[in-house]
């Protein structure tokens, strides 16, 4: 386990970056993971995505699939991609501050 | 007498940290069901760890992206080793029917998209797809037989200059 501190938050990680603690995420911290993950500045759209994963992932006590994602989030797979080009099935998950997918759909 | 001492080498070991995967391309050479996902889904994986991923449709694989086909394939219940049926019986009729509809109902169960909701899905994400030539040839198909969602159909020296750098991966 490491502690990292973003923004002034501190929040321990796994050593693939996902936060342990989904309660010590803030959006400042999705600011600063979205910063090192490269898909900084977030937009409206990426919000859209990360208030659906936290909300989802709170009912659902599990990360969502991107299938899932582009089911619900009002966010379509292309788009998602193009937000997220570096890997919507992780980094989506990984800015909102949740654990990494088991879904491989 | 001389005593020679010899200073201590320390041999460092300088194994390369390892690079992560970064392109990953995929030929898939059979029409069955359980042959066809796969394929659909490691590449789907793939893409979206953020690999990018190519894929290389071939002989019976060309069935996957067939429209007529597409939405009918089966499971092998004969000359299939893993299926739990003696093969004699895995011939009678209806047999291969059974077993096709058993497996889509525990995908269904399990929320697996189907072969051409998986294509769908793979085009979205930048996948690119693409028919054999030759195959096509043999099989008297041509593209417009195929989904819409085929970025081509092109020669296998092609799919090897469009796989460069590619880690490659024959189903």
């Amino acid at each position: 386990m490491t502690t990292l501190t973003y923004e002034g938050h501190q929040v321990d990680v796994n050593p693939e970056g996902f936060l342990l603690d989904s309660s010590q995420w803030s959006p400042a911290v999705a600011e600063a993971i979205a910063e090192e993950v490269g898909v900084a500045p977030l937009t409206e759209r990426h919000w859209k995505v990360i208030t659906f994963c936290r909300e989802d992932a709170a009912r659902e006590r599990q990360s969502p699939g991107l299938r899932r994602i582009a089911k619900l989030s009002g966010v379509d797979m292309k788009e998602l991609y193009q937000l997220f080009p570096k890997g919507p099935g992780k980094l989506a998950a990984r800015v909102a501050g949740l654990p990494k997918p088991t879904s491989c759909v | 007498m001389i005593t020679e001492t010899y200073p201590e080498t320390k041999v460092e070991k300088t194994t390369p940290a390892p690079q992560p995967i970064t392109k990953l391309a995929i030929i898939c050479s059979k029409g069955s069901l359980d042959m066809a996902h796969p394929g659909l889904i490691l590449a789907n994986a793939a893409r979206m760890s953020g690999i990018d991923a190519t894929l290389f449709f071939t002989f019976w694989g060309l069935d996957v992206i067939t429209e007529k086909k597409v939405d009918h394939l089966h499971v092998a219940t004969v000359g299939n080793p893993s299926m739990p049926i003696p093969t004699m019986v895995g011939g009678l009729p209806g047999m291969e029917t059974l077993a096709t509809g058993m497996m889509k109902k525990q995908m269904e169960e399990l929320d697996i998209p189907g072969v051409r909701e998986m294509l769908e899905i793979l085009h979205d994400s930048g996948a690119e797809l693409y028919a054999c030539r030759m195959a096509m040839d043999m099989l008297k198909l041509e593209r417009k037989d195929l989904i819409p969602q085929v970025d081509g159909v092109i020669s296998a020296m092609d799919f090897f200059d469009k796989a460069a750098g590619a880690q490659v991966l024959f189903i």
